[in-house]
């Protein structure tokens, strides 16, 4: 049994995406939790789903970060409770302190929605175990600000940990400025916490989990999820 | 009392918002402009009439809110 549960912002617009998604994949429909409540449901893990939270007034994610829910998230996340945030949620986290750096402006300036490659850096944690480290997969992006930054000293603290969980790739693996769609540094696509059960992610897997979507390597991170909690139990 | 705030980026991340205002300064065939860094401009009414205790409530909202430190700076007026 999965018992997931999916934040919905105002203007969050994956939140049913995901919802169907993760029902499809692992046989259990997840709650569905408004902003505005005090706490969370008890969870295996946390979504926090795409889409414009508050209208990006401010900046992306910065008023959901300070939403009645979070306060909450942020404590379930400091207790253990697995938390995927799926491009705004990857905004939400960093905004809320889960995550270190922050997501700006694409360096083109253009929002960019189409598939990208990326390669799997991480095989080992909460939400990534079911792939396999240097494979290269395809999902999904949909951003106007997925270009990670951080101090140099904290991307080296992430590289060195083992926390930077996807990088921007081509079809080949090869990772390099030419390959990184919206100048994020490092290539980065996604991160997690120092105990790995936080993940932060630009593209979205949840919208390539079967071949009728035109691919499937977003499955694996559901996959993965259930995975953990089976192994846990 | 009013609060003026100014919210820009740090020196040394990219702001590819100011150099598309730059480039198109440029465009328009003004010359003698250099580099172009954009930002945001926030102003605050404050019930509070204690400078001290009004600029303790300024600090709080700029480093929880209202900038991001990661990659922007603050500063403020108040009066």
């Amino acid at each position: 049994m999965l018992r997931a549960s999916v934040i919905v912002f105002p203007g969050s617009n994956c939140d049913r995406d995901v919802k169907t998604a993760i029902e499809r994949i692992t046989g259990f429909a997840p709650k569905m939790v408004w902003h505005g409540d005090a706490a969370v449901p008890v969870s295996d893990m946390i979504v926090l789903p795409g889409g414009f939270s508050y209208g990006d007034y401010l900046r992306c994610g910065a008023m959901a970060a300070h939403s009645p829910i979070m306060k909450d998230v942020v404590a379930r996340a400091k207790a253990g409770t697995p938390v995927i945030g799926i491009c705004n949620g990857f905004q939400v986290l960093c905004e809320s302190g889960l995550l270190p750096g922050a997501l700006m402006r694409n360096a083109s300036l253009h929002f960019i929605c189409r598939d990208v490659f990326l390669k799997v850096e991480d095989d080992q944690s909460f939400f990534t175990k079911c792939y396999r480290k240097g494979e290269v997969i395809k999902v999904p992006i949909a951003h106007g600000e997925g270009n990670f930054f951080a101090d140099e000293a904290t991307l080296d603290r992430l590289e060195g940990d083992g926390r930077v969980a996807f990088r921007y790739c081509n079809e080949h693996g090869d990772v390099s400025p030419e390959t990184c769609p919206n100048g994020a540094q490092r290539n980065i696509a996604g991160i997690t916490n120092d105990t790995g059960r936080v993940l932060g992610m630009m593209p979205h897997p949840e919208r390539l989990y079967e071949s009728a979507l035109g691919g499937t390597d977003g499955r694996r991170i559901f996959e993965s999820a259930l995975l953990s909690v089976l192994e846990a139990a | 009392m009013k609060a003026r705030i100014k919210i820009t980026l740090k020196n040394g991340v990219l702001d590819p918002q100011g150099k598309a205002i730059e480039g198109a300064v440029k465009g328009l065939g003004i010359s003698g402009v250099g580099d172009v860094r954009q930002g945001k401009y926030i102003e605050v009414d404050l019930k509070e009439t204690d400078p001290a205790k009004a600029k303790a409530i300024v600090e709080q909202m700029c480093k929880d809110l209202l900038a991001n430190t990661v990659i922007e700076n603050y500063a403020y007026e108040i009066g």
